[in-house]
C-alpha cells in the first residue's frame, strides 16, 4: 500500500478538497472527544491514515492539484511544470536507501524495511520556496529522529547527509549538468533530530507522487524548500559539514542553513514577502517560516546574516 | 522583394497586427479560464516579458531584413513592431508593479536597488520610453537627424533586456542564451557593416 505506483492514481480518485477538509475535521473531533475507540469503519480508516499533530498548522492547505503540478525537481527539468510531465519515468519500486558513515547500523535498507516500524502521521506544514512562493502542505510521514535513533549514530556523527537517486536513465534532467548530480543536502544533527523534521511519504493521505519526491523525501518546514531533498537513496552520518547542491552551484546565493529569513534578501527575490499559491495578494514571510518557537534556539548566538 | 501595395497595407500589416496582439489576448483568456497553472500571476508577468523581448528583437530584425531581401516596404512595419514591444514591456512592468508588489513603492525601490536584474530591467524600460513617445510622424519630422540618433537607444535597451532575463534565471541559462545569441547576431551584423563602411570611407579618402 505504501508504495502504490503514483501514475496509477486517476485524478478522479484524488480526494476532493472539501471532502478532505471534512475528514480532517472529523479526525480532529474524533481525537479530541476521544471516541476513536468506538467501532466504526470511518474512524479506523481515518486513524490508519494519520492523526492530527500538534505541529500542524490550521491554515488552509493548498490545492492538491497545485502541489502536484507546480514543483522544482531539476532531475526532471528546470521548468515548474516539467516534473509533473516527466517524473512518471522514475522507478520507485523496488527502492533502497543506503545508510552509511558514522553509525552502528549501516546497510542497504529496502523502503518497506525502513517504514515498517515507523508511525506514519499527518503534519500540515507551511512550505516556503526560496523563489518567493509558498504552500501549505498536508504531509504524511514520520519524524527523521525516529530513523536516526534506529541507525544509532556514533558520537562522531555531527551532520546528516542526504543524496537523491542518481539515475539519468529515468531522471532525464540528470543528463544535463545544470547541477552537480546527484542532488545532495545536509542537516546539522540537532536540526535533523528536531521533532519538526519529517521524512515525507505522502501528501493529502496519498503516497507521494514522483514529482513530489517519491517514495521518500525530507521535509524541513523552517528552511527554504530546496533543503527538503527528494527521492532519497542515501543517508550518511558525517563528522564535518557537507556542501549541499545549491551552495555548490552558487555559494553567494545559497548557504548551508538556508533558514527562511525575511531579513536576508536574495539577489533575485525579496524574502520579505511570499506568494501563497492560490492567493492573490502576497503575505509577509515569517522568521523561520513561523516555526521560531520550535527552532530558534538551534541558532542562538549565530549570526544568521553570515550563516544564511 | 516587394508586395503589391494594397496587399501590403490591407492584408500584411493587419495580419501582423493581429499576430502581435495575440499573445496578450492569449494571456487574458487563459487567465480568465484558469489555464495558467498554479501560479498564474507569475506566468502572466513572465509571459509578457518574454513577448516584450521577442518583439524587441524582431524590431531589430527589420533593417537587416530590408537589406538582405532588398525589401524596403518592411521598414513600414518597424514602428508597429517597436510600439508592440513597448506595449508588452509596459504590461510586463505593470504586472510586476501590481501582482508582484501591489504598488508598495518602498518595496519596489528596494527591489530596484537590491536586485540587479530589476535594476537593468528598469533601465531598459526607461531607455525605451522616449522611443515610444517620439514614434509619431510629427516627432520624426520635428527631431530630424536627432531622431535617428535618439533611436539608437534601442541597442543598449535590448542588451539590458537580455541581461535582465539572464540575471533573473537561477541556473538553467539555455533560454536567455538563445536570446543573447540572436541579439549578438543582430548587433554584430550592424557593427560589422559600420566597421566595413568606415574602412571603405577612409581608404577612399586616402586615394
Amino acid at each position: 500500500m505504501l508504495i502504490l505506483k503514483s501514475n496509477d492514481i486517476k485524478s478522479s480518485e484524488i480526494t476532493d478538497y472539501d471532502v478532505y477538509q471534512d475528514r480532517r475535521r472529523f479526525m480532529k473531533n474524533a481525537a479530541g472527544i476521544g471516541i476513536a475507540g468506538v467501532s466504526g469503519l470511518p474512524i479506523v480508516e481515518a486513524l490508519a491514515k494519520g492523526t492530527a499533530s500538534p505541529y500542524s498548522t490550521s491554515e488552509k492547505p493548498t490545492e492538491y492539484e497545485a502541489i502536484t503540478e507546480y514543483c522544482n525537481f531539476y532531475e526532471f527539468g528546470t521548468g515548474k511544470s516539467d516534473p509533473a510531465k516527466n517524473a512518471h519515468s522514475l522507478v520507485t519500486s523496488p527502492w533502497n536507501v543506503v545508510v552509511e558513515g558514522e553509525c552502528e547500523k549501516p546497510g542497504k535498507y529496502s523502503l518497506e524495511d525502513l517504514l515498517k516500524p515507523m508511525n506514519i502521521e499527518e503534519r500540515v506544514y507551511r512550505f516556503r520556496c526560496v523563489e518567493g512562493w509558498s504552500m501549505v502542505i498536508p504531509w504524511m510521514g514520520f519524524q527523521l529522529s525516529d530513523l536516526i535513533k534506529r541507525m544509532q549514530p556514533t558520537s562522531k556523527a555531527k551532520y546528516v547527509y542526504f543524496e537523491t537517486l542518481l539515475d539519468p536513465e529515468h531522471m532525464p534532467g540528470q543528463k544535463r549538468a545544470v547541477l552537480d548530480w546527484p542532488y545532495v543536502e545536509g542537516l546539522r544533527m540537532d536540526e535533523a533530530m528536531n521533532p519538526l523534521t519529517l521524512m515525507g511519504t505522502g501528501i493529502y493521505g496519498k503516497d507521494l507522487l514522483n514529482q513530489n519526491g517519491a517514495p521518500l523525501r525530507l521535509v524541513v518546514p523552517w528552511k527554504y524548500g530546496f533543503k527538503s531533498i527528494k527521492s532519497i537513496a542515501r543517508i550518511r552520518f558525517l563528522e564535518t559539514q557537507p556542501v549541499n547542491s545549491w551552495q555548490k552551484a552558487n555559494k553567494h546565493e545559497y548557504g548551508f542553513f538556508s533558514n527562511v529569513n525575511p531579513n536576508v534578501s536574495h539577489p533575485r527575490w525579496s524574502q520579505r514577502k511570499e506568494r501563497r499559491i492560490g492567493q492573490f495578494r502576497k503575505i509577509k514571510t515569517q522568521m523561520f517560516n513561523g516555526y521560531g518557537e520550535q527552532v530558534a534556539s538551534l541558532y542562538s548566538g549565530m549570526d544568521l546574516k553570515k550563516y544564511f | 522583394m516587394q508586395l503589391p501595395e494594397p496587399y501590403f497595407t490591407r492584408v500584411f500589416k493587419p495580419v501582423l497586427f493581429i499576430l502581435l496582439l495575440s499573445p496578450a489576448l492569449y494571456y487574458g483568456v487563459a487567465f480568465w479560464q484558469d489555464q495558467l497553472g498554479a501560479n498564474p500571476l507569475e506566468a502572466i508577468i513572465r509571459g509578457l516579458g518574454d513577448w516584450g523581448l521577442r518583439i524587441l528583437l524582431i524590431t531589430l530584425l527589420v533593417s537587416p531584413l530590408r537589406r538582405v531581401l532588398n525589401w524596403p516596404q518592411v521598414l513600414r512595419t518597424r514602428r508597429m513592431l517597436g510600439l508592440f514591444a513597448y506595449f508588452y514591456v509596459v504590461l510586463h512592468l505593470l504586472g510586476y508593479l501590481w501582482f508582484d508588489q501591489f504598488f508598495d513603492w518602498e518595496e519596489i525601490w528596494f527591489d530596484i536597488l537590491e536586485r540587479p536584474f530589476i535594476t537593468v530591467g528598469m533601465i531598459a524600460f526607461v531607455l525605451l520610453t522616449p522611443l515610444a513617445i517620439t514614434s509619431t510622424k510629427g516627432m520624426i519630422r520635428r527631431l530630424g537627424k536627432k531622431w535617428k540618433h535618439l533611436h539608437t537607444l534601442i541597442y543598449p535597451a535590448s542588451i539590458l533586456a537580455v541581461l535582465h532575463f539572464w540575471w533573473m534565471v537561477k541556473l538553467d541559462k539555455r533560454e536567455p542564451l538563445i536570446y543573447a545569441f540572436i541579439l549578438a547576431i543582430l548587433l554584430g551584423e550592424r557593427l560589422f557593416r559600420k566597421v566595413r563602411s568606415t574602412k571603405r570611407y577612409t581608404s577612399l579618402r586616402r586615394h
